[in-house]
């Protein structure tokens, strides 16, 4: 697993689509996070209760214990997750290799809406930092 | 795997605190905590799944100062010891860029040192990696018990089984009174910046040593 070099024009980028794509369709919060479990970039609301770097981390974890499970029923890997919760849903969305996107939403907003949004930025993600990452 | 953010100036890298169960990893993890000045570290997370014993490890999150204007951000990590954990260990490997094998010097875990050690070459394998040219240290904790009456393992007993191979630093600690703790700290986030750090040019050197 080689290193992620981020630069700022690729990071701004990735942010402004983030905004577009689901900030503005009504996600509270957006994470982007890599297998290790950095925080690369957070987008939206980031209510000082919630512990971003804990989120992070779990959700790298949850993730990779996922793709486990999955390589046991004979899948390559689950490229999504979701869990609903009373107020607030949680979905997670594997991005090219290296990246896992977290999105935080309230019932408000329809999941499909969020798949839709998130399956169109993985492509868009996975080709900004295709460039802006070297190895 | 280190996340370099030009952008920020910011590097982050992960460093996992490797051992068998109840040698006292958790308990270093403490003593930084409560020893850090509380703008240099983040929350110590026990992350402990109930019911399903799938995910459990330990979390510290430290901020190291400035390297030639970098923001040095150190995660560290411990793993669950016992057997039972082996896919949670597998997991917190997961982009590791240095390790701290913590060794007990209870005689009576001789042998769970060494399965412990193997594990470790075993899971870094399944990433790629070699243990061998990676950052690593090793300590030797609980050394307070050895004028005690328990029977322990000498030094040379534990080079011996465990660094015969591997020939890296070795640090004595007693984690419960904090001695070593830092040493071991300091020297594992020094190698692991300065590899990060090269690989990528970016021209470390002196000044950790401030915020430690
Ligand atoms: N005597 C002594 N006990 C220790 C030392 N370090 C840890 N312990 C004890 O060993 C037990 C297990 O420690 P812990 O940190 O939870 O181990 P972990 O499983 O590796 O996280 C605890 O009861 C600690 O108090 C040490 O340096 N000396
Ligand atoms: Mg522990």
């Amino acid at each position: 697993m080689g290193d992620l070099i981020l630069t700022g024009p690729a990071l701004e980028r990735a942010k402004s689509e983030i905004d577009n794509a689901l900030i503005k369709a009504g996600v509270h919060t957006v994470l982007l996070i890599d297998q290790a479990g950095n925080v690369v970039a957070s987008c939206g609301k980031n209510s000082k209760d919630m512990d971003i770097t804990a989120l992070a981390a779990l959700a790298a974890a949850n993730f990779g214990a996922t793709s486990q499970i999955a390589k046991l029923i004979g899948e390559d890997d689950f490229s999504l997750l979701f869990h609903k919760g009373k107020r607030d849903s949680i979905h997670f969305a594997k991005i090219g290799k290296d990246f896992i996107l977290v999105t935080i939403f309230s019932d408000e907003v329809s999941l499909g809406l969020v798949r839709l949004r998130v399956a169109e930025l993985s492509n868009s993600i996975q080709r900004i930092f295709d460039k802006g990452t070297s190895i | 795997m280190a996340l370099i953010d030009l952008s920020k100036r910011e590097v982050h890298c992960k460093i996992v605190y490797y051992g068998p169960g109840r040698c006292g990893k958790t308990t270093n993890l403490l003593y930084i905590y409560n020893s850090m000045n509380s703008n240099a570290k983040g929350k110590l997370l026990t992350i402990e799944t109930k019911g399903d014993r799938t995910l459990f490890f330990d979390l510290l999150p430290l901020n190291l100062g400035k390297i030639n204007g970098f923001d040095i951000r150190i995660q560290l990590y411990t793993v669950p010891g016992q057997s039972i954990y082996e896919a949670t260990r597998k997991l917190v490997l997961k982009g590791v860029d240095g390790l701290v094998f913590v060794a007990d010097s209870l005689r009576v875990r001789r042998k769970k040192n060494l399965e412990s050690l193997q594990d470790l070459i075993a899971n870094l394998q399944g990433y790629n990696l070699d243990i061998h040219s990676m950052p690593l240290v090793l300590q030797y904790n609980k050394r307070d018990l050895a004028s005690s009456p328990i029977p322990t393992l000498s030094i040379e007993e534990l080079e011996q089984d465990l660094n015969s191979k591997l020939g890296v630093k070795a640090f004595e600690a007693a984690a419960t009174k904090g001695l070593g703790v830092f040493e071991t700290l300091k020297d594992i986030s020094k190698k692991t910046v300065r590899y990060v750090a090269t690989k990528h040019l970016l021209r470390p050197e002196k000044q950790m040593e401030k915020a430690l």
